[in-house]
């Protein structure tokens, strides 16, 4: 009952604490573990703060009314001496003894983190580039592996192991509500657990400043059951079903011809590019453009029509510059579900 | 209560004479280009890092306009990345750290009763160099090449591939002048406060403000070479190829990163240290107290600016090094909380047994206080592994950083000029307004930086132009910039106070406080060659011991000279000569600046450009020849 009490009050302090990017609001064990190490940080120095304070205003109404006399130096011994001496060495061990108890917390919490159960876990790799997520989903079947781009399907209950990687300068992979952040540094492999225990949709931002667009990296995360992941990830597997209206079609076209192809992959496509993000599912991620709009058709027209209005400083080129033509790739794109 | 007063007063006049004949400096433009005293150089930098002060704060509320909004449109991305790369790094290298050397430069020859600083000509180089190298920066930005990867840095994002152009060469060059100038008031500050106090002032009887810039002036020794280094590498793997942090040819990121922080988190030292020897002279004259446990409130010096050296780490936890080395910085970060709390808690206990007096410069402690200790508490909670892996990177740690350094190191600086002010100038700060001023920094600046605190908590990172809407942080992104329009507000009370106070501000008398140490021994403002006769030291507070402060006499008066002492028993031990005023410092500072700003462009000028530093380094100390008017007054 205390430990509930002590874990909801700094959270009814903050109204609306919880939100799909909080770190008020955890949804996996490692969130949990470090909602319960702030909880009981708020605690230590909630209460050492109150006490300096009082004793602040305690020594400025003592002194309210002293006359004022002549100064008193060094060598001229104040009967106030001794007991001030023991009461500054109290408080000493008061800071020392609390700051012992943060550190050993915060030790155990740490070690907890780093001893997780890692049995049966989904391994995950994400390659950070500017300004977008690739996430490639690890299967022991090479044939099974599948990417997509700035979205991330986790199942509940079932450890990720993600392993952290960067295409170019240094970002870092941050989704407040399961957990920690770890950075992604060129030349090297971070790895981050995760345990998701709480269904629902959640955001990640890009948390290290990588340049233009760093306000507009985020990071779609869908935690759902068991069964559900596994029907995503046998849809994503999938080639999307090829165009059947002449538009669409037109738009396939258009989507070759314009060289979008040498930046973007379509899976059953002439469509090869490493360069730009997945396009296989675009249209069935919540956000377009790293989060920056949600998904619609009319979004997405209004990407194609000037990718620097809405992005700028990001490395996609105008591509379609007839209406005609946007239109129709916006309808075939609009098919890649 | 002027040294010497007890002499017969047809002594002193002659002696009077003879000083400011010895001591005198030109006038006009000459004076203005080969001021060597310490007091003139002292209130430039002053003034000049105030003029800093006040631009990154105007660049501050620009970002609190953009911000203020979601998904507003106000400022663009590439703007707005400049503009929070120039705050942070003309308040880190522009503002906080010289304003605190240039405020030590103009106190501690007084405190130490010198008549001037111990290397008046390279007093004089550095104060050109940092000017100069800020009106660079400054320039540079005005024309769209200013730093545009954050006062950090990070490759590669700012390594030759992805920051094109010489935006970040003007940054690192600007670190460089910054750099020479810091390391030069520190070797000054360290020669001075060891080899040139008066005499009697033995160690155990240093004020703590010499205490806390002795430690600062070693701290900027050790910590800045290291960001020279960072620099240097950087600007050589932009400017000539080297691969010092490109990981595809066997160079590391993380480099940089150690590089950078083992010199940025004693920087953040480097600025709260001379705050803490401030804000101890403050208590002390206010609550008219001798700080309780002095012995202990040293130690608690020594011990900051020794574990900040072991808490660089603490800047790096996401970036995956082993995890037992992490722990071992949480502990010393930790660590670190104890003589910072030491300090605070004997600060208080003075108050409690002292007879305070509650003026403008006492508020500001007070206010320091309050500020400064949630801002540390925030800080024992970033040294926690876990927890920081959440906050890192986010208005957490603005809030944090902000509440320390405003906290720890501004509300104690805008309390010592109101202390000081009438040293320098001769005229109080206006009381009124200085309540004023306090009241409207403390309330804007809680209104500002608090709310930053959970939206750090509610997952907004730093350094982003815009966000998303709909994520519950637009109410607390409105109040905040509501805060800074109300410290703004703060602000232009503090200027016009300044200036009115200036011309028409309560004439002051030699110690308005009724403080305790040398400096409020002589004349407001003191005359330039600072003491008539040179103060004997007896005790802590010199000018609490009795009523008259004894002096010693010896010292020559028709040339100018310094008084040596031992370094830890203060006897005297030679007399040295001290610089008079010369023009090659300012020539040397303007050949330092064409080969900084050559170097820039290219390679070669590193080569070119030492030619004429050599030539007016040789002018600078060529030695000359005694003239025929002093060779005749030493016969006589």
């Amino acid at each position: 009952m205390i430990r509930r009490i002590t874990r909801l009050a700094p959270c009814l302090a903050l109204a609306g604490c919880a939100g799909v990017q909080s770190a008020l609001d955890p949804a996996s064990d490692q969130a949990s573990s470090v909602f319960g190490i702030w909880s009981l940080m708020l605690w230590i120095c909630g209460v050492m703060y109150a006490l300096v304070l009082a004793f602040l205003a305690a020594a400025i109404w003592k002194a309210r009314h002293r006359l004022s006399g002549p100064p008193i130096a060094e060598g001229q011994k104040s009967p106030a001496d001794r007991p001030l001496t023991r009461v500054l060495t109290g408080w000493v061990g008061l800071t020392v003894v609390g700051l012992l108890v943060l550190t050993f917390g915060s030790f155990l919490v740490d070690r907890q983190l780093a001893l997780a159960d890692q049995k049966n876990a989904q391994t995950i790799k994400i390659t950070a580039n500017q300004w977008w997520w690739k996430v490639e989903y690890d299967d022991p079947v090479p044939g099974r592996r599948f990417v997509t781009a700035n979205e991330l399907h986790l199942p509940v209950d079932r450890p990720a192991r993600i392993e952290l990687e960067a295409g170019d300068v240094i970002h870092s992979f941050w989704v407040p509500n399961l957990g920690g952040k770890q950075d992604l540094i060129p030349g090297r492999t971070n790895r981050l657990l995760v345990t998701p225990r709480r269904v629902g949709l959640f955001r990640g931002q890009c948390a290290e400043f990588c340049g233009l667009q760093h306000a507009w990296m985020a990071l779609d995360v869908t935690v759902e059951p068991q069964t559900a992941f596994a029907a995503w990830a046998e849809a994503q597997r999938r080639a999307p079903a090829p165009p059947s209206t002449p538009e669409a079609l037109r738009g396939r076209d258009v989507f070759i011809g314009a060289a979008c192809n040498s930046c973007h992959q379509v899976t059953g496509q002439p469509a090869q590019g490493q360069t730009g993000p997945d396009l296989t599912h675009m249209a069935s991620r919540p956000s377009l453009a790293a989060g920056a709009r949600p998904y619609s058709r009319q979004a997405l027209d209004e990407w194609l029509r000037d990718p620097q209005a809405l992005k700028p400083g990001n490395h996609m080129p105008l591509v379609a510059t007839r209406a005609d033509e946007r239109a129709a790739l916006v309808a075939y794109l609009d098919t890649l579900k | 209560m002027t040294a010497g007063q007890d002499l017969e007063p047809l002594e002193d006049e002659a002696l009077r004479e003879r000083l400011e004949r010895v001591w005198a400096h030109p006038t006009g433009w000459r004076g203005v280009l080969t001021a060597v005293d310490h007091k003139v150089i002292a209130r430039r930098y002053i003034a000049t890092a105030f003029v800093f002060f006040f631009l990154a704060g105007v660049l501050a509320l620009l970002m609190r306009a953009q911000l203020a909004r979601p998904e507003s449109h106000l400022i663009g991305p590439d703007r707005y990345n400049q503009l929070f790369s120039m705050h942070g790094t003309t308040m880190m290298f522009l503002f906080a750290v010289p304003v605190m050397e240039a405020i030590a430069v103009y106190l501690v020859p007084l405190m130490c009763g010198a008549r001037n600083i111990c290397f008046p000509r390279l007093n004089a180089y550095g104060y050109w160099v940092y000017l100069f190298g800020g009106i660079m920066i400054w320039i540079a930005f005005a024309m769209n090449v200013g730093p545009e990867t954050g006062w950090f840095s990070y490759v590669p994002l700012a390594g030759p591939e992805f920051s094109p152009g010489k935006r970040t060469d003007f940054w690192a060059q600007m670190v460089t002048f910054t750099e020479v100038a810091a390391l030069a008031v520190a070797v000054q500050l360290v020669a001075q406060i060891l080899k040139q106090r008066a005499p009697g002032m033995t160690l155990s009887r240093m004020p703590l403000f010499l205490w806390s810039m002795l430690v600062t002036a070693f701290m900027v020794i050790f910590a800045m070479p290291a960001v020279m280094v960072a620099t240097t590498f950087l600007i050589t793997d932009r400017l000539v190829g080297t691969q010092f942090y490109n990981p595809a040819e066997g160079g590391d990121p993380l480099l940089w990163q150690h590089l950078f922080w083992f010199f940025g988190h004693p920087e953040v030292y480097i600025i709260f240290i001379p705050a803490l020897g401030m804000v101890s002279q403050i208590v002390a004259a206010f609550s008219r107290r001798t700080i309780l446990a002095y012995p202990a409130m040293v130690l608690a010096l020594l011990a900051n600016g020794f574990l900040a050296f072991g808490l660089w780490v603490h800047h790096m936890f996401a970036t995956g090094l082993p995890r037992l080395g992490d722990s071992f910085y949480t502990s010393a970060s930790m660590m670190i909380a104890i003589p910072s709390g030491l300090q605070i808690f004997a600060w208080i206990a003075t108050i409690w047994d002292g007879k305070p007096r509650f003026k403008t410069p006492l508020l500001f402690v007070i206010g320091f206080i309050v500020i400064f200790v949630l801002g540390g508490l925030t800080g024992v909670m970033l040294a926690s592994v876990p927890l920081d892996l959440q906050v890192h990177d986010t208005y957490f740690v603005v809030a944090h950083f902000h509440y320390v350094l405003i906290g720890g190191a501004v509300f104690p600086l805008f309390g010592a000029i109101y202390y000081w002010f009438p040293k320098i100038t001769g005229r109080l700060l206006d009381e009124r307004a200085g309540v004023w001023n306090f009241w409207t920094f403390f309330v804007g600046f809680n209104v500002a930086f608090f709310p930053m605190h959970i939206l750090g908590l509610l997952g907004m990172p730093r350094r982003v132009y815009t966000y998303k809407a709909g994520l519950g942080w637009e109410v607390w992104n409105l109040i905040s910039s509501l805060g800074a329009v109300l410290i703004a507000v703060s602000m232009l009370i503090f200027i016009i106070n300044v200036l009115v106070s200036l011309r028409r501000g309560k004439v002051a008398g030699d110690n308005p406080w009724e403080a305790s140490s040398l400096e409020w021994a002589t004349s407001s403002p003191p005359p330039i060659y600072n003491f008539l006769r040179i103060p004997v030291v007896t005790g802590r507070e010199p000018l609490w011991e009795g009523d008259k402060l004894p002096v010693m006499s010896g010292l020559g008066e028709t040339e100018r000279e310094s008084l040596c002492v031992s370094i830890v028993e203060a006897e005297p031990d030679i007399r040295q000569k001290s610089a008079p005023p010369t023009v090659w410092p300012l020539l040397a500072a303007i050949a330092t600046t064409v080969l900084f700003i050559g170097s820039i462009f290219h390679e070669w000028a590193v080569v070119w450009g030492a030619i004429p530093v050599a030539i007016t380094l040789c002018g600078w100390f060529w030695p000359g020849r005694p003239t025929r008017k002093a060779l005749k007054e030493r016969s006589a």
